[in-house]
């Protein structure tokens, strides 16, 4: 069975912002260090960033699904499951289940390990948001990224990475935790942490050997991670065989999404025939072992993480800590977003969520927000359902509104024209607002345009075409 | 089917308007009974005299009640009219109709609208209910769209076009300036307009209307009796209402360089005339300049000069008080200030008092000699998505 299944695609969205860690020490007088962390801008959350990686995951005409899981640490909401908003905009179908793994950060792994033993052709996916305190460790040594991974067996399609089998340890001890509420974890010091972990990891490795029917000489590479730095360090340099990067210096320690990051960033470059281990300090020891298929150089997406570290604009420091809540700015002299209304976004989930139009028989103009009569006139309903979410535009016009309300002005606006039809005045993200020009091309992105009465209010925005 | 238009059936006969102010020290009731006092008793009457209301708000209150009670009418008919920004004039267009239909003698459209209570700058909509992907850019940001499309079409340079628009603020606001009514009355630069900094687009708070609390009001009457209440009354020659069916937001031909739903209604109100000229015909025009860009299209639109030379007209000073056709006479939004549901009866107040030679002198028209019609021309939404109106009136029948 294990030899069977494994990863059919993956994918994963690094944020296009940074913090240059050199910025904590400019403006708080000590913490940061060398490099650039990963920063979520301010309409990203990590259902955003989830729908993102799920998308790259998919784009490649991989069958759907038959289970969606997600794991974070940092959820948008609890009670309401996350995963149906990512549900929603990925388009899939009622019957296709979709779950939250919260709490902990191994989740994450443990969600992609559970679907790895299954039977169900799953997408697995994997975000975090990491925050400290200012100066904290994880304010310039966290990051924040989205990975999805569709895991299944060979019938469903060539296998990049077949999964060759694994093994686990667990144990109750305090090294990281966080109380519910709390925007931040704690730590007890490192020195007992490194003392417990050790010893899980070496066990989990003899055991997923012993599995897997391996030595440490078949082991090509290793990705080794774990939120405590220290005993990870030390874990991968015992274990005797190569060790992947770990893009501490480019992203940060992406916390719940980091061992998925690590395994995709590896795979991004596998010869056939490697076998590749993730290695998972979380509570315990995670080992799962995969061997890189000759389908992989055909299989993998369009953007790889070595890609999407090389795209990037610094965000000031102040304006970081304002984008998590660590600073609080003075909005504009504007009323706030309404709530959204929940029936009005049922009612309209395909467009709200799926960025779904609608294209009219007739005159096979599209239109955005899908219509029931069309603007050349004709028959009412008869129109077809367009998909336009992974639409290619070009911008008409633009202006930039420094008045409106937004979580982080100015509200950045384009006229954009579709790629085969299809116009939608929206706005743009991830965008430098001087630099914007009629003729330029833009993507579709999933976004939280603002929270209202602890609604998250997400749609589409458009965002330069990078790459 | 057709539209037939009322030429000559309906006359004003009697006008007010209040200050347009941040009226801190007046209520949305105060304006009320200040506007139509001032209307009947430039019309001769009193309240009994009047047969029904239109009564226009874009959003200060709900509903005819709302000014039957500041009025204390007695079993009278009011209807509520809303229509954005081109409120004021459609409760003038429904009171129109009402009296050509015969079914009233004497009819008031009365618009207001009290802003500055809200605490907020700027205009704001009432919040309805949605599934939350529709725009929050506001006004002056969906206006300054225009401005790089209109470049991009007819080769302007960006910044020409910029100071081009600035032109026209320089131009209200020496209007203004001379309207004892307008909320700001300093005159200003092109160039001073072109320093400040951009909120919306390349705009600055220069180019957007002013926002103020204001009413206006106009008594209505069949254009055979007109004569019974004033010796100069201005006959309604022309009335058009377009509603956008938004295509302009779906449709990639559309290229916000023009307002189509403007372009309508003004062909729409010159056929209502037989007007084919309106540059010599009209004596002045009122125009919504809500922003700078819109005044710019809309010299186009409504057919004073060809396609893609606005912006040269603007710097030779065609539109001014001494141009060929002046337009926005008494300082437009602008300069006048835009209380919503007041700003189109406030346009048709400074055409009574133009045409009816009893606008101050220092900023009369002197395009009366030959000429006895003015445009009034208000609008409501954005580029892509508006309603229009056009009206035009006149001194003389036929």
């Amino acid at each position: 069975m294990s030899g069977s299944r494994g990863i059919l695609a993956y994918g994963v969205h690094l944020p296009y912002n940074r913090l240059a860690r050199s910025a904590i020490g400019e403006v708080m007088g000590s913490g940061g260090g060398r490099g650039h962390r990963s920063v979520a801008s301010y309409d990203e959350d990590t259902t955003t960033m989830g729908v993102e990686a799920a998308r790259r995951t998919l784009a490649g005409g991989v069958p759907a699904p038959q289970a969606l899981w997600f794991s974070t640490v940092a959820p948008a909401y609890l009670d309401k499951t996350n995963a149906t908003v990512m549900h929603a905009a990925l388009r899939l179908d009622a019957s296709v289940p979709a779950l939250d793994f919260g709490g902990a950060s191994r989740s994450a792994v443990g969600a992609l390990r559970t679907a790895l033993d299954g039977p169900a052709r799953t997408l697995v996916v994997a975000s975090d948001i990491r925050v400290s305190l200012p100066t904290g460790p994880e304010d310039g040594g966290g990051g924040d990224a989205a990975v999805a991974m569709l895991v299944g067996c060979s019938e469903d399609g060539p296998l990049l990475a077949g999964y060759l089998g694994g093994a686990s340890t667990t144990a109750e001890f305090t090294d990281r935790w966080r109380t519910p509420g709390s925007d931040h974890s704690r730590n007890w010091e490192d020195r007992f942490g490194e003392q417990a972990y050790l010893p899980l990891v070496r066990r989990a490795w003899a055991d997923a050997l012993a599995a897997s029917g391996l030595t440490t000489d078949d082991v090509a590479v290793a990705a080794v991670t774990g939120l405590h730095a220290r005993a990870t360090r030390k874990a991968a340099s015992g274990l005797g065989v190569a060790i992947a990067g770990d893009r501490a210096e480019t992203v940060g320690n992406a916390g719940a999404a980091h061992p998925a990051l690590l395994l995709a960033d590896v795979l991004d470059t596998a010869q056939p025939g490697d076998v590749v281990a993730l290695v998972v300090l979380a509570d315990g020891c995670e080992v799962l072992f995969f061997r890189a298929t000759d389908a992989l150089s055909a299989g993998r997406p369009e953007r790889s993480v070595a890609d999407q570290v090389a795209e990037r604009a610094d965000v000031a420091y102040a304006r970081y800590l304002a984008w998590r809540g660590l600073l609080q700015v003075q909005p504009p002299n504007r009323p706030g977003p309404n709530r959204t209304s929940a029936p009005a976004a049922l009612r309209r989930t395909d467009w709200k969520h799926g960025f779904v139009g609608s294209t009219d028989r007739t005159t096979g103009i599209t239109h955005l927000p899908p219509s029931r009569v069309g603007i050349s006139g004709g028959t009412v309903d008869d129109m077809d359902p367009t998909p336009m979410a992974d639409a290619i535009g070009t911008v008409a016009t633009f202006t930039v509104d420094r008045l409106a309300h937004s979580p982080s002005p100015p509200v950045v606006f384009a006229v954009v024209d579709f790629d085969g039809g299809g116009r939608m005045p929206i706005e743009l993200t991830d965008v430098d607002p001087t630099a914007v020009a009629i003729g330029d091309r833009v993507e579709m992105t999933f976004r939280r345009l603002s929270t209202s009465d602890g609604l998250h209010n997400y749609f589409w925005k458009g965002r330069p075409l990078r790459g | 089917m057709a539209s037939h238009g009322i030429r000559d059936r309906v006359a004003i006969v009697g006008m007010g308007c209040t200050p347009f102010r941040e009226h801190w020290d007046s209520s949305l009731d105060d304006l009320l009974i200040d506007a139509h006092g001032l209307a009947l008793s430039s019309a001769g009457m009193v309240a009994d005299d009047i047969d029904a209301y239109w009564y226009g708000t874009s959003q200060s209150s709900a509903s005819g009640i709302s000014l039957a009670t500041p009025l204390r009418l007695a079993d009278k008919p009011v209807t509520r009219v809303e229509n954005y920004c081109a409120t004021g004039s459609d409760a003038l267009r429904q009171a129109c109709y009402a009296v050509a239909s015969g079914a009233y003698d004497v009819a008031v459209a009365i618009g207001a609208e009290k802003v500055k209570d809200g605490g907020y700058q700027g205009l704001n909509a009432f919040p309805i209910p949605t599934d939350g992907t529709n725009r929050t850019l506001t006004a002056a940001a969906m206006f300054s769209l225009i401005l790089p499309a209109y470049a991009e079409r007819y080769g302007v340079d960006a910044e020409e076009l910029r100071y081009v628009v600035a032109k026209i603020a320089e131009k209200n606001h020496f209007n203004g300036a001379r309207n004892e009514l307008a909320q700001f009355r300093r005159e200003t630069s092109a160039e001073a307009i072109c320093e400040m900094p951009a909120v919306a687009g390349g705009l600055s708070v220069f180019d957007c209307a002013g926002v103020a609390d204001g009413a206006a009001a106009a008594v209505v009457v069949a254009a055979d009796r007109a004569t019974d209440y004033t010796d100069a009354p201005l006959y309604v020659k022309a009335l058009s209402l377009v509603a956008g069916n938004g295509s302009g937001l779906v449709d990639p031909e559309f290229d916000f360089t023009t307002l189509p739903e403007c372009a309508a209604a003004a062909a729409e109100a010159y056929a209502q005339v037989g007007i084919t000229d309106p540059r010599t015909e009209l004596a002045m025009a009122e125009v919504h300049d809500c922003f700078t860009p819109t005044e710019l299209v809309l010299m186009e639109d409504l057919g004073f000069c060809d396609r893609g030379t606005a912006w040269r007209e603007v710097l030779d000073g065609t539109f001014a008080l001494d141009g060929d056709l002046p337009v926005n006479p008494d300082g437009g939004l602008k300069s006048f200030g835009h209380p919503v549901g007041a700003s189109g009866l406030r346009m048709y107040y400074e055409a009574w008092l133009q045409l009816r030679g009893e606008a101050p002198v220092e900023r009369r028209i002197s395009t009366l000699a030959d000429r006895s019609m003015a445009l009034i021309h208000n609008l409501g939404g954005y580029p892509g998505e508006m309603v229009s109106f056009v009206g035009i009136v006149g001194t003389e029948l036929g």
